[in-house]
């Protein structure tokens, strides 16, 4: 529909530089510029390495989404923005970028939160959210389980990792059998050719007494290093595949079983998993099963929309426009640990009662 | 000739308009943690004192540093994204440029600016308008000979009275004189630089803590 609003979106909380176009619920185009390279030798994202990579790809990757889109940013309805959270100095960059594209072009804008991006991205793949949706995002940066009622309004953590994400996990133990990083792409492969019950592995926060919804990978971190250490010592072959594919099967099991349970438990009948740890194949294939014999519809978007991109941001900035809510105002800030609860930035003169959050929230940013 | 200058290399967020023989208006506010915030608004706030829209500027000037980075890479991202939005050409011009010709000092002069860590960013001068070595980034204590009996001007002179002991203003650089400066080089027809960060430093290969990988190769 022609009057469903266009939006450009703009995502530099780590080390991807994404600038989304979409109109409504549907992607017009999704340009990414990575600088994961550089960072592979250092193991993981170095922020300074991030944000000169931000400054260097923000134009070009802008100009290539207008024209991979086709559309003239005279057309834009609004610009939105990852405000946080995310690396400090990273997300300054791309508001930075956002607020000037904005201000030139005289376009109202949304600073948003990436973690209600990573869920409201599925509306690109499968239309509007079910309200309410629950979200299991999983990624490098994120392990969570999100119940959302209004995803530019209302967003509900019930749970999180305690101490690794999921993705950091894969990316230790990709390093432990120095598979090179990042390692969830790399272990996947692996472990399609081992066998998942090979060695059991424990499942972190799954006793009885344990947090239903929060996750623990760093217990299971230390036993897969301890059991190849082991393997080593005594002088035998450490089986890449069959660890593969028991590691990754521990964190898919929990990951699933607490993301169904919590649909079970507040009777929501949608489930929605994101981040770049959903391009996972086991998970994607676990989830699906135990969605289907819970009677629960799993939405997982395509692996390119699942890591961070522009597009996401887009997306929740459309809806926010489609939404009439409140834009940002001119000194919007970069919030490395903006709260999930709050999915957009709006301007001061509708958030009165929320201006001491802002204040106390702005920790080390230029740290 | 209508230029906007932006400066966020200093603790100073700094935005003036510039109308080729004078500034027309301009902000600066001094808050090394807020440069995000503060430049939008101060960009707003010199445009609608001179009663103008940002599509009527015909050049854009940004402050290149020297300086901290996570500041440094606000108004280059703004200049850089203002440029691409409007077709308004964008122009560097290293911060401490703009310093030694606010400075207005004669001869031979340093200006030095608050680099974090010990350490100041710095060049020499001779002439507010000419300097003669690269912009440089050291200990105070091991350029005490080269900048010895020398004025000395910024935020980095004054926060080291034992190597810059003849410290003086400008402590922060203004975008006012930026533009001035710039605008006498365009009408000069002298080539301003790209408007690319001077870091002078590689980053920080900080890398998030590491899990020690147990067994060697
Ligand atoms: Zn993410």
């Amino acid at each position: 529909m022609a009057d469903e609003p266009l939006v450009l979106g703009i995502e530099t909380s780590c080390d991807e530089t994404g600038v989304g176009i979409v109109r409504g619920t549907t992607l017009l185009a999704d340009a990414v510029a990575s600088s994961v390279d550089e960072h592979a030798r250092f193991g993981g994202v170095v922020p300074e390495v991030a944000s000169r990579a931000h400054l260097e790809a923000m134009v070009p990757t802008i100009e290539r989404a207008l024209k991979d889109a086709g559309v003239s940013a005279r057309d834009l309805d609004g610009i939105s923005v990852t405000a946080g959270p995310g690396l400090a100095g990273a997300l300054l960059v791309g508001v930075s970028a956002a607020k000037a594209y904005a201000y030139a072009l005289g376009k109202p804008l949304y600073g948003v939160n990436h973690l209600a991006s990573h869920i409201c991205v599925d509306q690109l793949e499968h239309g509007p959210l079910p309200e309410p949706t629950m979200a299991l995002l999983v990624s490098g940066g994120h392990s969570s389980l999100l119940l959302s009622a209004d995803i530019t309004s209302d967003v509900r953590p019930l749970g999180a990792t305690i101490d690794d994400a999921a993705g950091e996990a894969f990316d230790k133990i990709a390093r432990v059998l120095n598979l090179g990083f990042p390692g969830g792409p790399v272990i996947d492969r692996y472990a399609k050719e081992g066998d998942p019950n090979a060695i059991a592995f424990p499942r972190g926060l799954t006793g009885p007494r344990d947090p239903a919804y929060d996750f623990s990978f760093s217990g299971l971190k230390t036993a897969v290093a301890r059991w190849i250490e082991a393997k080593r010592n005594a002088g035998e072959d450490v089986p890449v595949r069959d660890v593969s594919a028991s590691f990754q099967e521990a964190v898919v099991d929990v990951l699933t079983r607490k993301a169904v349970r919590a649909c079970k438990d507040e009777g929501v009948e949608h489930l929605m998993i994101g981040g770049g740890v959903a391009a996972n194949s086991r998970l994607r294939a676990l989830a699906q099963e135990r969605c289907d014999k819970a009677g629960i519809q799993l939405r997982v978007p395509r692996p390119k929309l699942c890591t961070d991109n522009g597009a996401m941001v887009a997306a929740l900035g459309a809806e926010m426009v489609a939404r009439g809510r409140s834009a940002s105002d001119w000194d919007l800030s970069a919030d490395s640990s903006l709260p999930v609860t709050e999915p957009h930035v709006p301007g001061h003169a509708h958030t009165h009662s929320h201006d001491h959050v802002h204040e106390t929230a702005k920790d080390n940013l230029y740290g | 000739m209508l230029l906007l200058a932006l400066d966020t290399a200093t603790p100073a967020v700094t935005a003036a308009l510039h109308d080729g023989r004078t500034v027309l208006a301009e902000s600066s506010s001094v808050d090394a943690r807020r440069h995000g915030e503060l430049l939008l608004p101060a960009v707003d706030r010199v445009l609608a004192e001179a009663g103008v829209k940002l599509d009527a500027v015909t050049q854009i000037v940004v402050g290149t540093g020297p300086g901290p980075y996570t500041g440094l890479r606000v108004g280059l991202m703004t200049a850089m994204t203002f440029g691409s939005a409007l077709g308004t050409p964008v122009h560097g011009l290293c911060t401490l440029d703009g310093l030694a010709y606010a400075s207005g000092l004669e001869g031979d002069f340093v200006v030095a600016t608050d680099a974090r860590r010990k350490e100041v960013y710095w060049a020499r001068y001779d002439g507010s308008r000419t300097r003669v070595t690269e912009p440089a980034v050291d200990r105070p204590a091991e350029i005490a000979e080269q900048v010895a009996g020398l004025p000395a001007v910024g935020a980095g002179a004054l926060l080291y009275p034992d190597t810059f002991p003849d410290a003086r203003a400008p402590e922060h650089v203004s975008a006012g004189a930026l533009a001035a400066l710039a605008a006498e080089k365009l009408a000069a027809g002298e080539e301003l630089t790209e408007p690319r960060p001077l870091y002078l430093r590689r980053p920080d290969a900080q890398v998030p803590k590491n899990y020690k990988v147990v067994t060697p190769k």
